[in-house]
């Protein structure tokens, strides 16, 4: 276990500094939340509104948010920016290499 | 031994999912799972892009509708957040408040799901799109759907480590657990967003 | 659990192979059940050499031979070489990292179980109605149509051995990287813990797609959806790439374990050190990467176009330079070396020649201008024999010989090895130079018979007999190992002498906790280094102290028996292409899928903590604390 001996006064502190962290850390939380809705009512709205914007446009548009948005959650709700997240994000980004390989070829060379 | 250990939210330690190797490798074993599901869902993402519309007289942009997409989106994306909320709280060794956003997670999941299913019912029944009508449709209701029996597979899975849990409380066995389950509601976020930006979103713009 | 070795009766052993966790036991599962495919896959091979022993031959129908070659292939690629290159990783690969066990126990019995299952659910359908027979790459053009439940057989048996290879896969990468022992950097890893690594990042990124293509598959012809149905709009090049974005990294999957015991055998019996450690894992790691750029080569001849053709021909041609970097690795760490010709040196040296002449046939291949003239043909047929047997089956081989004392502390007969290499090595050669021939000079592929007056039938007769001596060659095996059975003449912990890796330092077999004590690590080929040093023993890393250990469970095998189950309901429910539906389908389905999700729960529900063998009992058979 990682529980050292400390004296009463060094354990409030570093008590008191963990919870600090912690919420935080929580506020970016909530931050990064606010983000998501936002991002997610432009999409949408991008889509309703698409009278006045190029359909050109806007696919890659609500793509980029997707994107962003999915990389917010990875970052801060899934805490891939801690430490010991060095190999479980090595294996993602390979694994999104094979998914983009694969949704590549579904969408150039299969006959229409 | 595990079980006993009796911690007070000072000794609790700062990572606890991460302090037994049984921990260390459930955390390890489920990102990687993870990174396996991302292949799987963009296969399922690929095949629906190459068979949108197809063979199907009802097209996309006729058959979707933002409000209730949207809908669907904010309660499954406040669900995540309030996974988050509950993982503050076991960090903060709070069995009971971790307990309760699990719980409410659980309630706005469920509500995820009883829009999809009366989405599904309206499609079937309004535009006679079922599974079997075309390739788009096979195609567009295995996607939408694999996701959503994922979210009911993490409904179940979190429901189970409310109960069998909750005379336990936390300690370092049942936390990796409550953690991997997090992860996993995580993800399936993460597919709905891309669900709703390829499959509705885009759907929609035609 | 004692630690006396107490005399079992058969069905105490029955129930410990039943319930057991340990990756050991689990190995020889693997082997067992392996070597049974492989004899059963073997058997549908020669049933093909007969029925092509000379033209117009009537021993097999038309439909009976698309059977039999959908089987053969099927049976060997998934339910004979994956398993035994298991087997091989499960008894070896925590031994070379100085780990007690895989990192999830129980799921490695599950992955198992679920393999098992699997393939008896696929060869049931030899006696139920008939096999699939839409090739063992089963294009949906074909496999849509295929009358009678074969198909079905196909789907439902490979995807439920699909899950256990995905979850072992991940059990693999988790255990080599969390469980090493102290002191064993990444760059200290035995070669087979290497590419037994990369192969898992292969199966666990490579796996999803064909699950995904077979659920579509199995939802066409069971449950009435179109996704390859061209009149409601689907698509049957959809299949083909799914299929081949898993199927080409699944041949590398086979390959790299392959690689990986050649990398140990070769500087074991050459008495002299892995020449170029790094540039062999840098080229493994790269063999791994590219062999997910290259699949559409498998479909130059679908009418991808020009340059979709002209990518994946070049992406093809470079997979050949790490391989090559291999092969010159291996040839210098013989050159100067001390070179004993065990059986398993024997094999090695049998597969540097084969697997290369393989290797460049495949190469040729990879020009889509002439795979135009090639797929579909008996030269297609030859090159992945060359490199599938040269390579896969002369390591799986090589590597029974070499690691048959770790696994159950006996040693096969040298004498039989060299006598079964010899039938081997010449009937496979036999069989499948001829076939380059053959193909070149127009024979396709997967035809029941051929015409006389062709020119084809000296090279098959030839063909054909090659095929019956490697099917002498197997049956020495077996008996090899029947008779090394009865005889039982134990032996010690390092029975080549030439032990480099840890595997070697602890007894033959292991005591079922691996290591008293974690060894620790002073550098690649640690076991060398202690020798070198004069000591018998790897240095501890820990004192002597309490070792937990987990619990038999008969719970995987019920999960898989569950999913068995619910197969058969999913094959003869009321919307199936065949419309055969019983009424029973549907709740022997639910049922199934209810024993299945049920023993999840339990396993969720019922704590397991396992239990812990103590100091005492370890300083009793002679510890040092």
């Amino acid at each position: 276990m990682t529980n050292e001996q400390m004296n009463n006064v060094n354990v409030r502190h570093a008590y008191e500094f963990r919870r600090k962290k912690s919420a935080e850390e929580m506020r970016h939380q909530v931050i990064t939340f606010v983000l998501m809705i936002f991002l997610t009512l432009i999409s949408f709205g991008a889509v309703i509104f698409n009278e006045f914007i190029p359909v050109k446009f806007v696919l890659p548009f609500i793509l980029l948010l997707a994107v962003v948005q999915v990389i917010f959650q990875l970052y801060y709700f899934m805490h891939a920016s801690h430490k010991g997240h060095e190999l479980p994000m090595f294996f993602m980004y390979s694994g999104v290499f094979a998914a983009f390989l694969t949704i590549l070829a579904m969408v150039t060379i299969v006959w229409w | 031994m595990k079980l006993d250990e009796k911690f007070t939210p000072q000794t609790w330690p700062v990572s606890p999912e991460t302090q037994t190797l049984e921990g260390k490798n459930k955390f390890l074993g489920f990102w990687l799972f993870l990174g396996g599901e991302t292949v799987l869902f963009a296969s399922l993402f690929a095949t629906y892009l190459a068979l949108k519309d197809s063979g199907s007289s009802i097209k996309a942009n006729e058959l979707f509708d933002p409000v209730l997409v949207f809908a669907m989106t904010m309660l499954l994306l406040t669900s995540s957040l309030t996974s988050v909320y509950a993982i503050y709280h076991m960090k903060n060794y709070n069995f009971k408040k971790m307990q309760a956003w699990f719980f409410i997670t659980v309630l706005l999941g469920a509500g995820f799901l009883a829009l999809e299913v009366y989405e599904f019912y309206h499609y079937v029944h309004e535009y006679h799109f079922g599974f079997k009508s075309s390739a788009f449709s096979s195609a567009y209701y295995t996607l939408v759907g694999t996701h959503g029996a994922h979210v009911l597979f993490g409904l179940c899975w979190i429901i189970t480590l409310l109960l069998r849990n909750s005379k336990r409380g936390l300690n370092l066995y049942n936390a990796p657990k409550y953690y991997t389950a997090s992860l996993y509601w995580h993800f399936i976020d993460v597919v709905w967003v891309f669900i709703f930006t390829v499959v509705y979103l885009m759907g929609m713009v035609g | 659990m004692s630690s006396i070795t107490a005399k079992k009766g058969f069905g105490a052993i029955l129930w410990e192979y039943l319930t057991t966790v340990d990756h050991k036991k689990i190995a020889h599962l693997y082997l067992f059940g392996g070597l049974f495919f492989f004899a059963l896959g073997g058997l549908e091979a020669l049933m093909i050499r007969i029925q092509l022993l000379s033209p117009d031959m009537e021993f097999l129908n038309e439909a009976t031979f698309n059977e039999m070659f959908t089987m053969h292939g099927t049976t060997m690629i998934f339910l004979a070489a994956m398993p035994l290159l298991f087997a091989i990783m499960n008894a070896v690969v925590p031994l070379q990292i100085g780990a007690r066990d895989v990192a999830f126990p129980f799921l490695n019995a599950l992955g198992f179980w679920l393999f098992l299952f699997g393939g008896i659910f696929l060869n049931l359908s030899w006696i139920l109605g008939g096999a699939p027979d839409a090739g063992w790459t089963a294009y949906v053009t074909l496999a849509l149509d295929s009358p009678g439940h074969g198909i079905d057989f196909y789907t439902l048996g490979l995807q439920i051995s699909g899950f256990g290879t995905l979850i072992s896969g991940i059990n693999f990468l988790v255990t080599i990287i969390n469980m090493r022992a102290p002191g064993m950097t990444f760059m200290r890893m035995p070669l087979l813990t290497w590419t037994t690594f990369i192969a898992s990042t292969l199966i666990l990124f490579a796996f999803p797609p064909l699950t995904v293509g077979i659920f579509f598959l199995m939802f066409d012809r069971l449950f009435g959806a179109n996704f390859f149905n061209i009149a409601m709009g689907g698509n049957s090049i959809i299949w083909e790439h799914l299929f081949w974005i898993f199927g080409h990294p699944e041949v590398y999957i086979l390959v790299l374990p392959a690689f990986g015991i050649f990398s140990e055998i070769i500087p074991t019996f050459s008495r002299k050190r892995l020449f170029g450690y790094s540039s062999m894992v840098f080229a493994t790691v790269l063999i791994g990467f590219l062999g997910f750029m290259v699949w559409a080569h498998h479909m130059f001849t679908t009418g991808l176009g020009n340059v979709a053709n002209a990518i994946f021909a070049v992406a093809t041609m470079a997979i050949a330079v790490p391989t090559g970097i291999k092969i010159f690795n291996w040839l210098l760490t013989m050159w100067g070396g001390s070179i004993k010709v065990t059986v398993p040196m024997l094999y090695a040296l049998g597969f540097i020649p084969s697997f290369v002449m393989g290797g460049v046939t495949g190469v040729m291949q990879g020009m889509a201008p002439l795979d135009y003239q090639l797929h579909d043909t008996y030269f297609i047929v030859a090159h992945f024999h060359y490199v599938i047997i040269g390579g896969v089956v002369f390591a799986i081989i090589a590597a029974l010989h070499f690691y048959w004392p770790k696994m159950f502390g006996t040693m096969l007969s040298e004498k039989m090895g060299y006598v079964t290499f010899v039938f081997l090595f010449i009937g496979f050669h036999l069989t499948f130079f001829i076939q380059h021939f053959l193909g070149l000079w127009g024979m396709p592929r997967r035809v029941a018979s051929y015409l006389p007056g062709q020119g084809f039938e000296l090279g098959n007769m030839i063909s054909s007999i090659g095929a019956f001596m490697m099917g002498i060659a197997v049956t020495l095996l077996v008996i090899n190992i029947i008779i090394t059975f009865v005889k039982n003449k134990k032996v010690d912990n390092d029975p080549w002498g030439d032990g480099r890796t840890m595997e070697w330092a602890i007894a033959s077999p292991p005591p079922y906790y691996n290591f008293k004590q974690t060894p620790l690590v002073r550098g690649l080929d640690t076991y060398w280094i202690e020798k070198m040093e004069g000591k018998k023993e790897l240095t501890p890393a820990e004192p002597l102290g309490d070792i937990h250990m987990p619990n038999n469970s008969i719970i995987p095998f019920i999960i898989s028996l569950g999913l068995f189950i619910a197969a058969f309901g999913a094959m003869y429910n009321p919307a199936n292409i065949v419309k055969d539906g019983q009424p029973w389908a549907i709740p022997v389905l639910i049922i199934g899928l209810a024993i299945t999700f049920g023993s999840m729960l339990i396993r969720s529900l019922k704590d397991d903590l396992g239990y812990h063998i103590h100091k005492e009992e370890l300083e009793e058979e002679g510890g040092k604390a």
